[in-house]
């Protein structure tokens, strides 16, 4: 699987490292229409490449937070950079360009109801203009990958819960995007899907996708060497070393 | 998502569901078509006419004698013959003139003693200068009055004008009727199919490519209403209007509807599918940015 260059800002942390930011919050906040912000002064930096578990109980703001993230918000305040590009008064017409470079296993799946599998997994592909032909190989091995084969012309009100989040996963990774971001992925299948998925992840985090993902499975954190933890409270991130903020400069992994 | 216009790849049919044809949008079309194009024909015809009368009046004039006994409508024919630009000059003969005012003044009613008016028609050539025309006969025959007959029939000229221009407002109005039609069926189908648009959004796809699905689907609609309702008015024009086709080229040498207007028609299916489209294609991306 080849990858994209991504264009992401370097910043010297002080200590004569650079550090590659793919995304960059500053002073983000969030309000959803005149109520109490469920999102305050975040201030964070992710790495290219690296790979994150957002924690934090519920109501904590983990899926707001995500929203911003996947460009399905614009914060109420503060900056937010992706690849590089400040995007928090970015026109709409050139969201969906950065919205293609970005995978998103939603929590509540986000199926089209009366498409197939394969043709679910495969949007992303036609979205972004390629052809029956070359959408069939890289649609087809996705599937195999989430143990979902044979499964490809089921519609989704005819697959299990865990079977519709393998078609979401499937649906997330197949474009290889630079940044993959998942609410709860493994929350609706087996310890042993489980594991395979988390392996499908660090996999694609080993090809230099950037992974994001929200999850109570501390089981999960766990067996994740190198990954790194953001806990989000009461709509702030937990940061007491300042390593979310100014992350310790290391070279980016060649992948 | 690359195919043409109306080359929609199986994939992109797939995506939304339910298939051309089954909500109100062609029917509605195909009424809106039907009136407009019958509206439409009666005001050409109404023009046509309009023209055909101004055509026949434009260059005859009318010599009106208060009394044309003693030799006064001779004096008045020889007058009018010999002036520069009249081409013809017909005289209405008297006996004619008392057989027309007894319809009013009875059998026998007109006696000698009782002035007999005359009336002489005029054609003048084209370019001719008609108020020199009008002075010489009224140095010829003093108390003559000189009528151009375009100013006798301007009323119903008028009247012609003004349904044609009806016609005109009423084919805007059905078009205006047309495009809220489309409009509120544009609205309906993407409530109909609002969490895939937030899918496609969410992954990535612009409002054009999502705009470009409904569009297609509205047009393929439109066309087919527009085509149907065209070609209901074709029959209905074809039975209301054929035996009137036969006595206007007897009586006016011309078809009320001529080949030019045929082809208009014939252009208002298209232009009804035409705006259907741009319009649905509006009113989705309209929509569309409303999102976040």
């Amino acid at each position: 699987m080849a990858r994209r260059r991504t264009r992401a800002t370097s910043h010297a942390d002080g200590r004569g490292g650079l550090l590659s930011a793919i995304v960059e919050f500053d002073s983000v906040g969030l309000r959803y229409g005149t109520g109490a912000e469920v999102l305050r002064d975040l201030d964070f930096r992710l790495a290219k490449g690296a790979f994150y578990f957002l924690s934090g109980p519920s109501g904590a703001g983990k899926t707001s937070l995500l929203q911003l993230l996947y460009l399905a918000r614009r914060p109420t305040r503060g900056r937010i950079r992706l690849f590089g590009e400040d995007l928090t008064d970015a026109s709409r017409d050139v969201l969906p360009d950065f919205r293609r470079r970005i995978g998103v296993v939603f929590q509540d799946f986000r199926l089209v109801r009366h498409l197939s599998a394969f043709d679910n997994v495969a949007l992303p592909l036609r979205i972004a203009g390629k052809s029956d032909a070359e959408v069939e190989g890289p649609v087809r091995e996705m599937l195999a990958w989430v143990g979902l084969a044979d499964r490809a012309s089921a519609r989704p009100p005819t697959l299990s819960g865990g079977e519709q989040q393998r078609v979401a996963i499937a649906r997330a990774v197949v474009s290889q995007p630079e940044l993959l971001v998942a609410d709860e992925p493994t929350g609706n299948v087996d310890s042993e899907m489980a594991a395979r998925l988390l392996h499908l992840f660090t996999a694609l985090n080993r090809l230099g996708t950037t992974i994001v993902v929200a999850t109570h499975d501390v089981g999960l954190i766990t067996s994740t060497p190198g990954a790194r933890l953001m806990r989000l409270e009461k709509g702030t991130l937990a940061d007491p070393t300042g390593a979310l903020r100014n992350p310790p400069a290391e070279p980016v992994r060649a992948r | 998502m690359k195919a043409s216009f109306f080359d929609a790849s199986e994939a992109e049919n797939r995506l939304l569901p339910g298939g051309t044809f089954r909500g109100p949008t062609p029917y509605v079309i195909a009424i809106m078509t039907f009136v407009m194009m019958i509206v439409a024909a009666a005001g050409l015809a109404l023009a046509n006419a309009a023209g055909v009368v101004a055509n026949a009046v434009e260059h005859r004039y009318v010599l009106q004698l208060p009394d044309g006994r003693d030799g006064k409508l001779e004096q008045a024919v020889t007058a009018a013959r010999t002036l520069r630009g009249v081409t013809s000059v017909e005289p209405v003969p008297e006996e004619q003139m008392r057989r027309t005012l007894e319809h009013w003044v009875g059998p026998g009613g007109l006696g000698e003693e009782l002035p007999v008016p005359a009336i002489v028609h005029l054609d003048l050539a084209p370019g001719a200068n008609a108020s020199a025309v009008a002075e010489s006969l009224q140095r010829a025959i003093p108390g003559g009055r000189f009528i151009a007959e375009q100013a006798t029939v301007q009323p119903l000229l008028g009247s012609l004008r003004a349904l044609r221009w009806l016609a005109v407002a009423l084919v805007l109005l059905m078009a205006a009727a047309t495009s809220a039609a489309v409009v509120l069926a544009a609205r309906s189908a993407l409530d109909t199919h609002r969490s895939t648009i937030d899918i496609m959004h969410g992954i990535g796809a612009t409002d054009a490519q999502i705009a470009r699905l409904f569009q297609r689907k509205i047009a393929l609609d439109a066309l087919v209403g527009a085509l149907a309702g065209a070609a209901i008015a074709a029959i209905a024009l074809l039975i209301v209007g054929g035996g009137g086709a036969a006595l206007a080229r007897d009586v006016a040498g011309t078809t009320p509807l001529r080949t030019g207007d045929l082809f208009l028609l014939a252009l208002m299916p298209l232009a009804a599918a035409v705006l259907a489209t741009l319009v649905a294609r509006a009113a989705v991306l309209s929509a569309l940015r409303k999102a976040p």
